[in-house]
């Protein structure tokens, strides 16, 4: 029963790559999975294990990543992994976590910094899982990573609205029709600003996307070196749920962040810090309009002027009114309308 | 090389006897069997033995994750990934709790995690009822998890133990839920006796996962899409192993007699004043209390009543209790459960008996009873027209299809 004086609470120092030449060759997500093609969710997945490296256990919930990527007697997995229910990711980081630690304090187990990986869709992560993600996230003595592949659907099932599908879209659970042109008109979670503004002490959350991939890797690598529980969201477009020709995802990802849409930034220790396209937006450029991106999409072939303009409108909302843009909804109160009340 | 005495066994090798609830011996049993990670979650009565867990590592006694879960669904998931990193790991809950982590528990066998789990027997909801029913254990009989139900602090400290033995040996891999009575046992004090450590270390191996670890060092991919190429044979391989425990509670339960020095010969249930009864009543769990009360009043009137009751429900003692039962004039079957729309409107255990009676040559009589529910208490009144009405179907050699509910307002 005595604990172990060896143990430690340490993490694997996992030092950014300079540049896509330094990125490692090794691959531990490889053949022997059946994702669509231009699935930018499995360049995710391989990305992921790339930055994380061979000493890392990866828990997937239910969804894409786990139906097309594990088929009985095939594995793209070369690092162990294992299936976790559809709302479970942050109870199967926390959990093996937990078993690691209390194995290695106890002396039971070598004492080694081992990655907890675990991934959700935006389905499992945003609506089902928010809950145990949100109660892993409080956990501060056991280090994990928890990473929310964002396709904006349930794509696996057959292409089913989120919480996270943006206003307006086509899904098999919200078809346009004749008398209701738009079915599905509730704003997308903010799920990284949620996170970060919610869980004090966490202490690494950023937004991702596969178009770019050092980046992105880079994130995942500060992420697990920061160590205690951290999150990362990553937009993927999808080339079956969004209706578009595969050979353009990683444009399409270039693109929400080009109109901000999707802004790409970490908050380590509460700071915030854009990145790439996003930091540029934030210091003056202007955004490309929403239209360039949604039109690209079958999902939102539906959209009149007047929709397209909604989306637009609610998107320089984020830029323009937000107290930090693009990350927490927080509007200072209005000076004028302040003094208007008091009196 | 220097060798190295052993530390004579000395004092500690003594037991100690404790006046402590049921919640309390099982919490005793998981710190001599050095459990390593454990989820809570409040809901009464089972939360109890989190209770007593938390004094336990914050008395310095045990050195375990002791992780407080925003939820039933969460609290089972967690101690689900972290067995399959090694660790032994504790989880539990009552009623819809219970319900609420359902999911977590029908994924548990097929992944054979051998998870141990105390369940607080309470009524489901609604209408809210912290008292007893055995509907919420009962709901996992079809899926792979080993049942058993428990009478005393006694028998739960030592089931305990005897639970993680028989749940990681490597022939079973399957997960297990131990059943206590709410309120009855859970919050019920009695002398029980406590063994040292070095008894329990002879007794329980250190929980091996094997090739199964889930680890950098044996990259294995866990549970993956199987769908109709090979769900059938997995689930076949989960039936071997419930057919194996069987081998391995026997064998566990008698190395716990020569280890422990007590505990009983016959694993399966107890038999009460059975072996020459006229009518056998059988039960789970606290309700032989008022069994074996009436049963001695009735015997002194000449009444040849005996009890038997069933300790492990799954895997399920066919055989056995088909021998100890066919003996009776006949049977009466009490549930602290119900199945509506079933065979006979019975409750479960009555329909299962029933079942394992069909192919019997002999086959006695037997009526079903359903009482006790949601706490209600179990009278002497109540088993002796059980009893009475038992002795009517010995005389007339004829089953009563009719299910009785005893002690209900009418």
């Amino acid at each position: 029963m005595a604990e172990t004086t060896t143990f430690t609470n340490a993490t694997q120092i996992l030092e950014p790559f300079r540049g896509v030449k330094r990125v490692t060759i090794e691959e531990y997500f490889t053949s022997g999975h059946r994702t669509c093609q231009g699935c930018e969710s499995a360049l995710v997945m391989k990305l992921m294990v790339k930055a994380s490296g061979p000493r890392t256990i990866v828990l997937g919930s239910t969804g894409c990543m786990y139906v097309a990527n594990t088929t009985y007697y095939t594995t793209p997995w070369v690092v162990p992994w294992m299936h976790t229910q559809l709302g479970s990711s942050g109870s199967a980081a926390l959990g093996t976590a937990a078993g690691l630690k209390a194995l290695m304090r106890k002396g039971k187990m070598k004492s080694e910094a081992i990655n907890v990986i675990a991934f959700c869709g935006d389905g499992g992560g945003a609506d089902m899982g928010l809950g145990a993600i949100s109660a892993t996230l409080t956990h501060k003595e056991y280090n994990s990573l928890i990473l929310l592949y964002d396709n904006e659907s349930y794509a696996n099932t057959d292409i089913q609205l989120s919480g996270m599908t943006p206003y307006g879209a086509n899904t098999t659970f919200s078809p346009p029709g004749k008398v209701k042109r738009l079915i599905h008109t509730r704003w997308k979670k903010n799920m990284a600003g949620l996170m970060a503004a919610g869980h004090p002490e966490c202490r690494y959350v950023a937004t991702v996307c596969a178009s770019y991939a050092v980046e992105m890797m880079n994130k995942v690598r500060r992420a697990l070196t920061i160590g205690g529980p951290t999150f990362i969201h990553s937009l993927d477009p999808c080339p079956k749920g969004w209706d578009y020709d595969p050979m353009l995802s990683h444009e399409l990802g270039e693109l929400a962040i080009e109109t901000g849409i999707f802004p790409l930034y970490e908050v380590e220790d509460g700071q915030v810090k854009y990145y790439g396209k996003t930091k540029a937006i934030v210091e003056g450029r202007p955004r490309k309009p929403v239209r360039e991106y949604l039109l690209k999409q079958g999902r939102f072939a539906h959209f009149i002027e007047e929709d397209l303009n909604y989306f637009q409108a609610k998107v320089d909302e984020m830029w323009e009114k937000w107290e930090i843009p693009a990350v927490v909804p927080f509007r200072r109160l209005d000076k004028t309308q302040a003094a208007l009340s008091a009196k | 090389m220097a060798v190295v005495t052993p530390a004579a066994p000395a004092a500690t090798e003594e037991d100690k006897e404790l006046l402590i609830s049921g919640s309390e011996a099982v919490a005793e049993a998981l710190t001599l069997a050095d459990l390593d990670v454990v989820t809570a979650y409040p809901i009464r009565p089972y939360d109890t033995v989190m209770q007593a867990i938390a004094k336990k590592i914050s008395g310095g006694q045990l050195v375990a994750e002791y992780i407080v879960a925003e939820g039933e669904h969460s609290q089972f998931e967690i101690v689900k990934h972290a067995s399959t990193v090694g660790a032994r790991v504790f989880c539990g809950s009552s009623g819809v709790g219970w319900m609420y982590a359902m999911e977590c528990l029908v994924v548990t066998p097929p992944l054979r995690v051998p998870m141990v789990c105390l369940v607080g027997n309470r009524a489901l909801d609604d209408p809210g009822a912290f008292g007893v029913e055995h509907n919420d254990a009962l709901v996992v009989r079809d899926v792979g998890w080993m049942l058993c139900w428990i009478d005393t602090s006694q028998e739960a400290l030592d089931t305990t133990l005897i639970a993680y033995r028989v749940a990681e040996d490597r022939r079973v891999f399957l997960p297990l839920a131990i059943s206590a009575d709410g309120a009855f046992l859970t919050h019920s004090q009695a002398l029980t006796m406590v063994p040292p450590k070095s008894k329990v270390d002879r007794f329980l191996p250190r929980y091996d996962r094997g090739d199964l670890l889930l680890h950098p060092d044996n990259p294995i991919t866990v549970a993956p899409q199987a769908n109709e190429d090979w769900v059938i044979e997995i689930r076949r391989q989960n039936n071997e192993a419930m057919a194996r425990a069987v081998g391995v509670i026997e064998e566990a339960y008698a190395d716990f007699r020569r280890v422990f020095g007590r505990g009983p010969e016959n694993p399966w249930f107890e038999e009460y004043m059975s072996d020459d009864a006229d009518i056998i009543l059988v039960g789970m769990g606290t309700i032989s209390l008022p069994i074996k009360v009436a049963i001695r009043e009735m015997r002194a009137k000449g009444k040849k009543v005996g009890l038997v009751r069933l300790r492990w429900f799954r895997p399920f003692p066919t055989e056995k209790l088909v021998a100890a039962l066919s003996r009776a004039k006949a049977l009466g079957i009490i549930d602290r459960d119900y199945s509506f729309g079933s065979p006979f409107g019975s409750g479960v255990v009555a329909n299962e008996i029933r079942a394992a009676l069909y192919n019997s040559d002999r086959r006695p009589p037997l009526i079903s009873f359903i009482c006790g529910l949601g706490g209600r208490e179990v009278t002497l009144e109540d088993v002796y027209k059980a009893a009475d009405m038992c002795y009517a179907a010995a005389a007339s050699g004829k089953s009563d299809p009719k299910t009785h509910w005893l002690g209900v307002r009418e």
